[in-house]
């Protein structure tokens, strides 16, 4: 999965900077994601494109259980977040739903990848090779259920042991 | 196993299970609202349309409905979304739905407390993120998305990865200055608002025997903001009382066992703890009230899930007592049935009297949605939980927040105010 990066080098980005409260009676996801990143980066949604990456820090996701977060991302073209650590619910609502990759990643991934960077994630070999760079990186391996619902499309078609 | 381990290993079937097993749980409650509620519905039409049977719920007794973030309807968008759920009420046969403007309604975590809908030992979800706050009474009280909420609905479990558990030792009781609230701010501040990260966050010691149900609510619908998964307290007398006189009968009271692991035990002195407030834009930026900036305060609120149960109320009507506000100051009680007890009691006069404007129950302006929100550069004090950028209103807002005690005594001076200053 190849795609170019948008960085955010802050930790604690919260759902209320993704999709602010105003807009959660919102339910259609085109005009959800024409607000994501509102609070943070007003110019997101004219920067953003098809298959892009965002890259940002610590505990990525806190705040809120709005499903709207992983939806507007998903739906403004995002495919994946690369993050030092995601808040439970984002995680859980990323990969049930089946709206976008989190990948948890290291330090020396997060500080080497720079905003436009083109990388190509395989989620089959933890691999994250940076082709602008011609660096690679290891990302954190799923644990098993989360594996296992990701490769079914999520939750719903998942089928428990 | 501790209390947590416990309640899920009953609810999964198994005679034990330890932290990180993952688990399908039997739900025994589930809770949407306006927001996550027609999230839900949009979920099962896009079942049907793949062939999905969505044409009953696992167990509509076994649910219930709350009407809370954009009430009274903030647009037509909002009065739409309300229409929705109560044609899925309808359609589904859910008894329990809670509506604004027929008797008691108020916000979800209020109305789980007040009518007593979960109850010790079970396994509660809802959608939305402060769910956690009535693992007071006792259950596991966890918040999920509305996929998640979707396949609780029509299945009636979820998958849980059994959580650590971080146990807060309290010793003492609070001194009469201090609130829940400035207990949970103190404990954010040293543990990050990652601190608790899937994990559990249960509270105990004498700090606990001597607090009242409601300040237990407002410890555990705050873990949420340590990022825990859920917050909980082991259930004792005052929970059989609290919901004895709401009705309830025949309680069963889940404890941990006396060798229970907990992978990090803190203690806190909580009879020598003083009144904190949160910075802007994080609930862990906290600061004690009288090293807190000297800030002109446009707003002080009152309200929300976190900071306007009777308690609360009862706390800030204390200090207003007699008092003026000095800024616009919103008093929005949690729930009809604690609006109806302020009313009786007199609070409401209380605050009326004081210049304060008061408000029917909604998340409102908590979440920056209506009724309330914030200018670009106002500063507002607050009871409620989270001052991310852009919470209350405005991006360039600012949210201090605080207990329902300093937001009151903040109202009367318009800074930053320690309760014990007030002259």
């Amino acid at each position: 999965m190849k795609g170019n990066v948008i960085k955010y080098e802050r930790d604690n980005i919260d759902t209320d900077v993704i999709i602010p409260g105003q807009y959660l009676k919102i339910h259609d996801y085109a005009e959800l994601a024409s607000h994501a990143m509102e609070g943070l980066d007003p110019a997101f949604h004219s920067k953003v494109k098809e298959g892009d990456f965002i890259l940002s820090g610590k505990n990525f996701g806190c705040g809120s259980s709005r499903e709207h977060a992983p939806i507007a991302l998903a739906h403004s073209g995002i495919k994946a977040i690369l993050a030092l650590s995601f808040a439970r619910i984002f995680y859980r609502n990323a990969v049930d739903g089946a709206f976008l990759l989190p990948i948890e990643i290291d330090e020396i991934a997060y500080k080497n990848i720079s905003e436009g960077d083109e990388i190509d994630i395989d989620i089959s070999s933890n691999q994250i090779k940076n082709i602008t760079k011609n660096q690679s990186y290891q990302m954190k391996p799923f644990s098993e259920i989360i594996g296992k619902i990701i490769e079914a499309g999520g939750l719903f078609k998942y089928k428990p042991d | 196993m501790n209390i947590v381990e416990k309640i899920l290993a009953r609810a999964s079937g198994r005679e034990n299970v330890s932290p990180d097993d993952i688990i399908f749980a039997d739900i025994d409650k589930v809770m949407v609202h306006d927001v996550s509620g027609p999230g839900v519905i949009k979920v099962f039409d896009k079942l049907k349309k793949q062939g999905v049977n969505v044409d009953k719920l696992w167990d509509p007794s076994k649910v219930w409905v709350a009407e809370d973030h954009f009430v009274p309807s903030a647009d037509k968008i909002s009065a739409e979304n309300i229409v929705k759920l109560q044609n899925f009420t309808k359609n589904y046969g859910i008894k329990k739905h809670f509506k604004y403007g027929m008797g008691q309604y108020g916000i979800c975590h209020t109305l789980s407390h007040e009518e007593a809908l979960v109850l010790p030992g079970e396994v509660y979800v809802g959608g939305d993120s402060h769910t956690n706050t009535t693992g007071a009474l006792g259950a596991f009280a966890c918040g999920l998305g509305h996929t998640d909420i979707a396949y609780v609905l029509l299945n009636g479990k979820i998958w849980f990865k059994v959580p650590e558990t971080l146990y807060f030792k309290l010793n003492g009781k609070l001194p009469d200055h201090v609130m829940a609230k400035d207990l949970i701010l103190k404990i954010i501040g040293d543990i990050g608002t990652d601190g608790g990260a899937y994990r559990t966050m249960q509270f105990g010691g004498s700090g606990i025997d001597e607090m009242s149900v409601e300040g237990r609510l407002t410890l555990c619908n705050m873990t949420t903001e340590a990022g825990a998964k859920n917050g909980i307290v082991e259930p004792d007398q005052k929970i059989v009382n609290y919901l004895t006189t709401r009705g309830v009968t025949n309680i069963a009271l889940v404890k941990g066992d006396p060798d229970a692991e907990y992978s990090e035990v803190f203690e806190y002195e909580s009879s020598e703890m003083e009144p904190i407030v949160a910075k802007p834009f994080s609930p862990e930026n906290t600061v004690i009230v009288r090293e807190a900036p000297n800030v002109d305060l446009d707003k002080s609120y009152i309200g929300s899930c976190t900071g306007a149960k009777y308690e609360d109320l009862e706390a800030a009507a204390k200090i207003l007592k007699g008092r003026k506000v000095k800024i616009r100051t919103e008093v929005l009680p949690a729930a009809i049935s604690i609006y109806k007890r302020a009313m009786e009691n007199g609070l409401l006069k209380i605050f009326l009297d004081a210049g304060a404007t008061v408000g029917p129950p909604t998340c409102g302006a908590c979440c920056g949605a209506h009724m309330g929100v914030l200018a670009k550069d106002e500063i507002c004090i607050s009871t409620t939980n989270r001052n991310f950028p852009g919470r209350m209103g405005h991006v360039e807002s600012q949210t201090y927040l605080a207990s329902p005690l300093v937001a009151a005594a903040s109202a009367v001076t318009g800074k930053i105010t320690d309760p014990r200053d007030l002259d």
